[in-house]
């Protein structure tokens, strides 16, 4: 279990979680989450043979209404949020070479 | 008369609507102890003086013109800086957000504002709702009102150090594993979280959604009732409103709780549990037994799993829900970057602080290819032996009393070096939440240092009224001695001072 979190592990979560670690952030991590992963491993002390796992207390279902404006047009102050803003859209990096 | 801002927020609302106050004054009340208090305490990130004395003139005119009754007309309310208010900012407490105002505003806050409450400003809190002691936000802590050297708990500290301080009437505040309930103990304030589904989130900035509900922080019960009276209800712009039966929950105020069952589990009351914290609780429980309500001790089941279970899939959904905050539609954008991912990933790591960082990690790991079915599957298997162990408990009783957190409030800047020790003081508080039950938080003593202990209602799924019956009778039965504001003076108080 000592060894979960490999380099390339947390290489690779740094990835998915869209977050950047130097070199004693990545070994901090590491064993930031060694640790907390350990404890998260006594879960495997239950038996959950046959059991449903659970996303929700209730049961949920798809609530669909029909794709209509009711709040008005709020492009000025949402666009008003953005870092960056240009003529009446967001600015972004290049994103295609 | 008693200062306006040592009122409850009920009383307040009377004097209101009989004249004898206005809305304009009961503001200008709640600016005055913010500014005797707010250089000390730090409970606000934003107040809207000027906004809240022009909607409180026009909340007056319409008590005076009878189209405004409720009982929180005029009210001074403070609102957790993680739900929305249009033209208000809303950080969650963190850099990434430090510029941000909503366009929209939040259902519940839109329902307060149309009983008549004044919003005065906005709450501070753990970095998005991260964290147990406020002092993960981006802005600075927030010290107890009790002890300045104490933590108010959290994350919703904030709002519940205004509360003990009187620096608002009540306030909002949100609980996704005890963010309400155990601050409130710290505290020495009333908060409850109630059932899922039943206060809509629409805008509130989500951290685990199946977890997260907005919930009251007040003085004392009745007022819990009137702010639950006043923001409960279906929202259809929330897919996981519930449409319920009967939101008077006002009308559960009765002081009898005669035969009315109440369970109290072993497993809260192990090795963990402070001394002092123990005491008062079976004092409490002792109480209630007096007036009449059925005692039984029994085990309630999986108390040590509900932590594990809980980390993994908080931590799952927030990798989720923070995945938003991407430098382009709101918040911070890094300066120097090297195209759009350097970008994306250059914003996330200046502008998130280390435990939303923490918990995004270990959220993308759960969910990852590999582990998926070995942590974030399992963990919601657990999670639903935990929903069994609460429905057995609840073919039995009525209630569950128990303490809210292990001990009362720590000291600043003790917790934060050791995450697990600061998530182990969430354990009676963070179950509740996984089964989606109604939970109480009631001032019910103090520790030898004269900090607030609170003892904690769980319900059963939508039994918020048996939770404030019996808080209710409680209170009644010990005459509110525990219901207070924060003493003044309290400077940096010794470690050995002898309070009450």
């Amino acid at each position: 279990m000592a060894d979960r979190i490999s380099d390339e592990t947390i290489e690779y979560i740094g990835i998915l979680s869209k977050l950047e670690l130097d070199g004693s952030e990545k070994e901090a991590a590491k064993a930031d989450m060694e640790k907390m992963i350990a404890y998260i491993d006594r879960l495997n002390e239950l038996d959950t043979e046959g059991i449903e796992p659970m996303p929700h207390v209730f049961p949920i279902y798809n609530a669909f209404r029909s794709d209509e404006v009711e709040n008005g047009d709020e492009s000025v102050r949402t666009l008003a949020n953005a870092p960056v803003q240009k003529e009446g859209s967001f600015v972004v990096p290049k994103t295609i070479g | 008369m008693m200062d306006i801002m040592d009122m409850t927020a009920v009383e307040l609302g009377k004097k209101i609507k009989a004249r004898e106050l206005s809305a304009v004054e009961a503001v200008e009340a709640a600016l005055a102890r913010i500014e005797e208090k707010e250089r000390e305490i730090h409970s606000f990130l934003s107040i809207d003086g000027e906004g809240a004395l022009k909607r409180a003139g026009e909340v007056q005119k319409r008590i005076e013109d009878g189209t405004l009754t409720e009982p929180l007309a005029g009210v001074p309310a403070g609102i957790k800086d993680n739900i929305c208010t249009r033209g208000m900012k809303t950080t969650c407490a963190s850099k990434i957000l430090e510029h941000y105002i909503p366009s929209y505003t939040a259902e519940a806050v839109q329902k307060l504002e149309k009983s008549g409450a004044v919003v005065i400003g906005k709450t501070n809190m753990d970095e998005f709702a991260m964290g147990s002691t406020t002092e993960t936000s981006y802005f600075g802590v927030t010290r107890n009102p009790w002890n300045l050297d104490h933590v108010p708990g959290g994350s919703s500290g904030g709002s519940c150090a205004a509360v003990a301080a009187g620096e608002c009437s009540f306030a909002l505040g949100s609980d996704t594993g005890g963010s309400i309930r155990q601050p409130s103990s710290y505290c020495g304030v009333t908060g409850i979280k109630p059932t899922y589904g039943t206060v809509s989130r629409y805008g509130l900035i989500a951290y685990g959604s199946s977890l997260d509900q907005i919930g009251p922080v007040a003085k004392d019960v009745t007022d819990c009732a009137a702010i639950l009276d006043a923001i409960a209800g279906y929202d259809r712009k929330d897919s996981t409103s519930v449409a319920r039966g009967s939101y008077d929950f006002t009308g559960a105020l009765i002081d009898d709780v005669k035969d009315m069952k109440i369970g109290i589990p072993r497993d809260y009351f192990g090795s963990g549990l402070g001394p002092e914290v123990k005491d008062a609780i079976m004092r409490a429980v002792k109480v209630l037994e007096e007036k009449g309500a059925y005692v039984e001790e029994f085990d309630l089941g999986l108390v040590d799993y509900a932590i594990p279970a809980y980390y993994v899939i908080a931590s799952a959904e927030a990798s989720s829900n923070l995945s938003r905050f991407d430098g382009v539609k709101y918040g911070y954008r890094a300066e120097d970057y090297d195209g759009l991912h350097g970008m994306y990933k250059k914003t996330r790591t200046e502008g998130f602080g280390a435990e939303v960082k923490r918990r995004i990690m270990l959220g993308s790991f759960v969910l990852s290819s590999g582990y998926y079915d070995a942590y974030y599957l399992k963990a919601l298997k657990v999670k639903a032996l935990i929903k069994q162990a609460f429905d057995r408990a609840f073919e039995r009783y009525d209630l569950i009393l128990g303490p809210v957190a292990p001990a009362t409030a720590p000291k600043l800047s003790s917790s934060l070096d050791n995450p697990m020790n600061m998530y182990l003081g969430d354990i009676y508080t963070i179950s509740v939440n996984l089964a989606g039950l109604p939970g109480m938080s009631v001032p019910a003593g103090y520790d030898s240092r004269g900090l607030p202990i609170g003892m904690q209602l769980i319900g059963g799924c939508y039994k918020e009224k048996d939770i404030l019956r019996a808080a209710y009778a409680f209170e009644c039965a010990t005459d509110k001695m525990y219901v207070k504001t924060a003493p003044p003076d309290r400077g940096t108080a010794d470690e050995g001072e002898e309070g009450r």
